[in-house]
C-alpha cells in the first residue's frame, strides 16, 4: 500500500523583548539560576501581571508579515496544571481568542512552490527549567525563564514529507528572525518545533491518528525524527497495528523516538479567561503604526532582486535566507552595480569561506563595500576571475582595501597588448606540436595554448584578449 | 479614646495633644487586655508599630504631615506587609513572612498610618462566620459566643471592640459588609478597580476588592481617600482622577430617590432586620429621601453564580500553594505528586478545598459550558438589573444580611445555609458595584443590625453622604459592645 504522510507544526518563538510578558524581569539567556526572577514570575502570593506591549507587538508584527487576521480583541487565558517549574500552577495563555488567526507562507522544495497556511499564533509566557541532575534525588528550579514571552504559531496539516516540514520550519525561522521578533536561537532554545504526525493511505480523505512529537531544537532532529516517526507509523499499520495518539519525544542518540505520554494521560487544562488580565484590544492605529515600520519582507525582496538585479528565483531564494545576507548582497549589488556578478560573489566565494570559518554574515571580515569593489575590478578589466580570487584572500585575511592588494601583490591584469603579443609569440614559437595539431582541427590544441600563455604571464594575462591575439596568429 | 473619630484623632496629634507613640501604645495595651478574648488578630508586634508610630510623629514635627498621620490601623492579613507574617488564615501560609507590601500597604504607610498587626480572617477569606481560620474563629464582641461574620471578621471585631480605630478588609461576597454588619460597624466595598489588589492574596480575581471598615461614613471616607488610585501593577486597577470621597458628606438628602429591591424584603429576611431597616427607611425620609420599590428579578441567582465563579477563579488562584516555593510543605513525601497532595491536604481547610473542588469541576472539561460560562451570563443579567434600577433611583437600600450574628458552630456544618447569609451582599460584587453596611438597631438579643447601601459605578461619596446624613441623625455606629472587665473605656 501506499501511505502519506501527514504533517503539522507547533512552533514556540520565544519573541525578542528585553523583558518578560508579565513582568519587568530580564530575558537575557545564560544568567545564575533565579536571578532573573521577581516576585511575579515567581508567583508571591498577592502578585499580579501586567502585560507587556513589546511582546504584543512581535505578534502584530508576525500577524502582518503573514497576511493573517488580528483580532482585534483578543484574550488571555489560564491554563491550568501542576509542576514545579510552573510557578503559579497555571500558564497564561491564550485558546479561545488568539490574537493572530490564518496567514500563509510559502515554501519551496524540489523547485516547487508550496503554500503552507497558518492555523493560528497567540501570546504565551514560557515556564521555567527544571534540572534533574546535580541535586543528589533532588531536581533544581530555575525560573529565570518564567514568564519569557512566546509566540506558539500552529500550522495547518498541510505538509506532506519531512522535506517540507523542515522548509516551513526554515521559511518560518527566516521570517520571525528577519522581522526582528526573535533571535532565532535554537540551542538556548529560541525556536523550538513540535510536528504532528500522522500517516494514511494514498487518497484516502480522513487524516490518521496523530503523535505528537515534542521540543525539536534543530532542523536536522526535525527531519530526522519525523522520517523515524513516519517509518514506524507505517511499519505498526502494516504490522496489523493500530496508532494510539500520544505525545512523544525524539532521542537523538538512538534516533527514535518514544512515547512520553499517551491521550489517557492527557491533563484536564481547565483552561478559563485570566480575570487578572483586561482583553487585550489592537486599535488600527497602532496596528498601522506597526504595519509602517515592518522592514521589507523575504518575499518582497526575491522578487525585486529578481526584477532589480536579474538574479534567478533560486539565487533569490537563497539570498533571502536572512536579512543579513539579503542586506550584505543588496549592499554589494549597489556597490558594484553588477547584481549577477554580486550574487555570484556572495552565494560563492564569501559563502564558502564564511561556512569553513563557521562564521554568521555579520561577522564577516569582507565587508559588503570591499566585495562590491573587487566585483567593480573585475568588471572594468583590473582583475580576471582568478586573480580577483586572490585580492578576496587578501581582503579576507584583513590585507587591506582592494586597489592597494592588487598594487602591493602585483595581481593586476595584463593591459599592455605588446607583452602580451612577446609571450604569444613565445608561446607558439616553443609549441610547434600544438600548433600543427590546431591546425589540423583539433579543437583542443587551442585551450592548450591558451593555458601555455596564461601560465607564462604567471595568470595576470586578460583570457579574452589571449583568445583574441591566440585566434588572429593562429589564422595567419 | 474610643469615642474619638479618625478626624479628632488626626486633629489631636497634628496639634501635638498626643503623640502617634501614645496613641500606638494606647491601642496595643488594648489589643493585649481584650484580643485573648475576641482572638482578632494574628500577629502583633508592638515593636514595629512604634517604630511606625515614631516615624510618624517625625512627620508631625517636620510639618510633613497629612490628614491621617500619626492614626493607627490595623490591616487584615491578606494584604502582604514587608517584613510581617502574612498568613491568610491559612496554614499554608504559617510561615509566610511577605517580601514586599501590597499597594494599599504601601498607601497607608505613605500617608504615615502605623500598622497596629493582622487582623484574623477566614481561611483565604472563603467563609461567613470567621470560623474557618486556621487561627482559630474570632468572637464576636457583642457576644462572644457568636461569630463576627467573615472573611474579615478580624478586622470588624477589633474596630467594633475599638481595639483599632479602624481597619482594612476586603469584600469578594460580602466579607466586609456582614461583618460590618454582624459587629455593628460601617464598611465600604468599593467599585471594582478602585483600589489596586496588588499584594492582596487572590480570592476570586474578578470579584476582589479592598476596602475601609470603621465607626462611621465619615471615617470610612477618609480612608477610601488614602486606599483608592491607579496602581500600574494591577491591569484591572482603573486609572481616573483623583477624588476626595468627604467632600459630598454634608449635603442634604432632599430629592435622594432610594431604591428598595422587593427581592430583599421578601422570605428569608429575619423580622427584627427588616424592622430596623423599615425604620431606617422612615428615617432618610425625614432627611428629604424618596423611597422606590424597584426590582432586581435576577439577583435570586446571585448564590448559585457566585458560587461557581468565585470557587473557579479560587482553585486557580490556589495553585500556587504547592509548597514548592514557599509556605507549607508536608513533612514526609514520597513523590512530586505525593508531595503535592499531602501538602494541600495538610495545608488547607476543608472550606478552602470544597472550594477548590467545586472550581476545578465547573471549570473541567465537558461542564464548562453547563456551569461557567452560564454563570458568566447570568452574572452580566444580574449587572443589567441593577442598570435598570439605577434609572429609577439614585441608591439602593436593604438589609446587609438576613439576620444577625449567628452563634458559633451553628451554621458550620451546613454550607449551603452559611452561603445564604451573602444573599443581599454577593450581586453588588457580581455587578463590581460599590456598597457598604452601616449600623440601623439592635434586635432583642442585643445584637447589631446592619443597613446596605449599593450605589452605581464611582457613586462612593454619594454613598457616604447617605450614610453620614443617617449617621448625623441616629447613635447606632456610636455604641459600644459590653466588654467586661477588660475594656478599661466602656461607659
Amino acid at each position: 500500500m501506499k501511505w502519506e504522510t501527514v504533517i503539522g507544526l507547533e512552533v514556540h518563538t520565544q519573541l525578542a523583548t528585553q523583558s518578560k510578558i508579565f513582568s519587568g524581569s530580564s530575558t537575557a539567556f545564560g544568567a545564575a539560576p533565579n536571578t532573573h526572577a521577581s516576585a511575579v514570575d515567581i508567583a508571591l502570593p498577592g502578585v499580579l501581571p501586567v502585560l507587556n506591549k513589546g511582546a504584543v507587538e512581535c505578534a502584530i508584527k508576525f500577524g502582518l508579515a503573514i497576511g493573517a487576521t488580528l483580532n482585534r480583541v483578543n484574550v488571555f487565558d489560564r491554563k491550568n496544571y501542576f509542576y514545579p517549574d510552573l510557578p503559579k500552577g497555571y500558564q497564561i495563555s491564550q485558546l479561545a481568542k488568539p490574537i493572530v488567526e490564518g496567514g500563509a507562507l510559502k515554501i519551496v522544495v524540489d523547485g516547487e512552490e508550496k503554500t503552507i497556511h497558518l492555523t493560528r499564533a497567540h501570546m504565551e509566557e514560557d515556564a521555567g527549567k527544571s534540572l534533574h541532575e546535580d541535586f543528589h534525588g533532588m531536581t533544581g528550579i530555575d525560573l529565570n525563564r518564567a514568564g519569557t514571552p512566546l509566540l506558539e504559531i500552529v500550522s495547518e496539516p498541510e505538509m506532506r514529507s519531512s522535506a517540507e516540514a523542515v522548509a516551513y520550519a526554515r521559511a518560518l525561522h527566516t521570517l520571525v528572525t528577519w522581522i526582528g521578533i526573535c533571535d532565532g536561537n535554537m540551542q538556548e532554545g529560541s525556536f523550538r518545533v513540535d510536528a504532528n504526525v500522522s500517516v494514511r493511505p494514498l487518497g484516502q480523505a480522513e487524516f490518521g491518528t496523530r503523535r505528537e512529537i515534542k521540543n525539536l531544537n534543530s532542523f536536522r532532529f526535525l527531519q530526522q525524527a519525523i522520517d523515524y516517526e513516519v517509518r514506524w507509523q507505517i511499519e505498526t499499520l502494516e504490522d496489523g497495528g493500530r496508532i494510539e495518539q500520544a505525545t512523544v519525544l525524539f532521542d537523538p542518540d538512538s534516533g527514535e523516538t518514544r512515547m512520553m505520554r499517551s491521550k489517557e494521560d492527557a491533563h484536564d487544562y481547565r483552561y478559563f479567561p485570566d480575570p487578572d488580565l483586561l482583553p487585550v484590544k489592537l486599535g488600527e492605529d497602532w496596528i498601522e503604526a506597526v504595519r509602517a515600520a515592518l522592514p521589507e519582507l523575504p518575499a518582497a525582496m526575491q522578487a525585486r532582486f529578481q526584477s532589480g538585479y536579474g538574479v534567478s528565483a533560486y539565487d533569490a531564494a537563497v539570498l533571502t535566507g536572512s536579512r543579513a545576507l539579503a542586506d550584505y548582497f543588496e549592499a554589494v549589488a549597489k556597490a558594484c552595480g553588477q547584481g549577477k556578478l554580486a550574487a555570484n560573489w556572495v552565494m560563492g566565494e564569501l559563502s564558502a569561506a564564511l561556512n569553513k570559518a563557521e562564521l554568521d554574515i555579520a561577522a564577516s571580515p569582507v565587508t559588503a563595500a570591499q566585495l562590491g569593489a573587487l566585483i567593480v575590478r573585475i568588471q572594468d578589466g583590473t582583475l580576471s576571475g582568478k586573480l580577483a580570487k586572490q585580492v578576496f584572500e587578501g581582503l579576507w585575511e584583513g590585507a587591506g582595501e582592494v586597489d592597494a592588494i592588487i598594487d602591493a601583490r602585483g595581481l593586476r591584469q595584463m593591459s599592455d597588448s605588446g607583452e602580451l603579443e612577446k609571450i604569444v609569440d613565445e608561446v607558439l614559437a616553443a609549441n610547434p606540436k600544438s600548433v600543427e595539431e590546431f591546425r589540423s582541427g583539433k579543437e583542443k590544441a587551442f585551450n592548450a595554448l591558451v593555458g601555455q600563455v596564461m601560465k607564462a604571464s604567471r595568470g595576470k594575462a586578460n583570457p579574452a584578449q589571449v583568445n583574441e591575439l591566440l585566434k588572429a596568429k593562429l589564422q595567419n | 479614646m474610643s469615642e474619638f473619630s479618625l478626624s479628632a484623632l488626626a486633629a489631636q496629634l497634628a496639634a501635638k495633644q498626643v503623640s502617634s507613640r501614645e496613641l500606638a501604645q494606647t491601642y496595643l495595651d488594648r489589643i493585649a487586655a481584650l484580643n485573648p478574648s475576641i482572638n482578632a488578630f494574628i500577629t502583633v508586634d508592638a515593636e514595629k508599630t512604634l517604630a511606625e508610630a515614631a516615624a510618624a510623629d517625625a512627620l508631625i514635627a517636620a510639618g510633613k504631615n497629612g490628614p491621617l498621620t500619626g492614626v493607627p490601623i490595623a490591616h487584615k492579613d491578606i494584604f502582604c506587609t514587608d517584613g510581617w507574617l502574612t498568613t491568610c488564615g491559612s496554614k499554608m501560609l504559617s510561615n509566610f513572612v511577605a517580601p514586599y507590601d501590597a499597594h494599599v500597604i504601601q498607601r497607608f504607610k505613605a500617608a504615615g498610618m502605623p500598622s497596629l498587626g493582622k487582623t484574623n480572617m477566614d481561611e483565604f477569606a472563603m467563609g461567613s462566620s470567621n470560623e474557618t481560620s486556621f487561627y482559630g474563629a474570632v468572637k464576636n464582641p457583642w457576644d462572644t459566643a457568636r461569630v463576627p461574620g467573615g472573611s474579615s471578621g478580624g478586622a470588624a471585631a477589633c474596630v467594633a471592640a475599638r481595639m483599632a480605630p479602624a481597619a482594612t478588609g476586603t469584600d469578594t461576597g460580602g466579607s466586609i459588609r456582614q461583618p460590618a454588619a454582624f459587629t455593628g460597624i460601617t464598611g465600604l466595598k468599593p467599585t471594582y478597580g478602585l483600589v489596586s489588589r496588588f499584594g492582596m492574596i487572590a480570592f476570586a480575581s474578578s470579584l476582589d476588592q479592598a476596602g475601609p471598615m470603621a465607626p462611621s461614613a465619615e471615617d470610612c471616607a477618609l480612608l477610601l481617600n488614602v486606599m483608592t488610585g491607579f496602581d500600574p501593577n494591577d491591569s484591572t486597577s482603573l486609572e481616573r482622577d483623583k477624588e476626595d470621597y468627604a467632600r459630598d458628606l454634608d449635603k442634604p438628602l432632599s430629592g435622594l430617590r432610594v431604591g428598595l429591591p422587593k427581592e430583599f424584603f421578601a422570605e428569608g429576611l429575619n423580622s427584627e432586620v427588616a424592622a430596623a431597616v423599615e425604620a431606617a427607611v422612615t428615617e432618610l425620609k425625614k432627611l428629604g429621601a424618596t423611597p422606590v420599590e424597584i426590582s432586581l428579578a435576577n439577583s435570586q441567582l446571585a448564590i448559585p453564580v457566585y458560587y461557581v465563579l468565585a470557587p473557579a477563579e479560587a482553585s486557580s488562584n490556589l495553585s500556587r500553594f504547592d509548597g514548592v516555593r514557599y509556605g507549607y510543605r508536608a513533612p514526609d513525601y514520597a513523590s512530586l505528586d505525593d508531595m503535592y497532595c499531602k501538602t494541600r491536604a495538610q495545608g488547607f481547610g476543608a472550606e478552602v478545598k470544597r472550594r477548590i473542588l467545586i472550581g476545578a469541576y465547573v471549570l473541567s472539561h465537558g461542564y464548562y459550558d453547563a456551569y461557567y460560562l452560564q454563570a458568566q451570563k447570568i452574572r452580566r443579567l444580574i449587572a443589567d438589573d441593577f442598570s435598570a434600577a439605577f434609572e429609577a433611583c439614585d441608591v439602593i437600600l436593604g438589609p446587609t444580611a438576613p439576620g444577625t450574628a449567628f452563634r458559633l458552630g451553628e451554621k458550620s456544618d451546613d454550607p449551603v445555609e452559611m452561603y445564604l447569609n451573602d444573599l443581599y451582599t454577593i450581586p453588588a460584587n457580581l455587578a463590581g458595584l460599590p456598597g457598604m453596611s452601616l449600623p440601623c438597631g439592635f434586635d432583642s438579643q442585643g445584637l447589631p443590625i446592619g443597613l446596605q447601601l449599593v450605589g452605581n459605578y464611582f457613586s462612593e461619596a454619594k454613598m457616604l453622604n447617605v450614610a453620614h446624613q443617617y449617621q448625623r441623625v441616629t447613635d447606632w455606629h456610636k455604641r459600644l459592645p459590653p466588654l467586661g472587665e477588660a475594656s478599661g473605656e466602656r461607659r
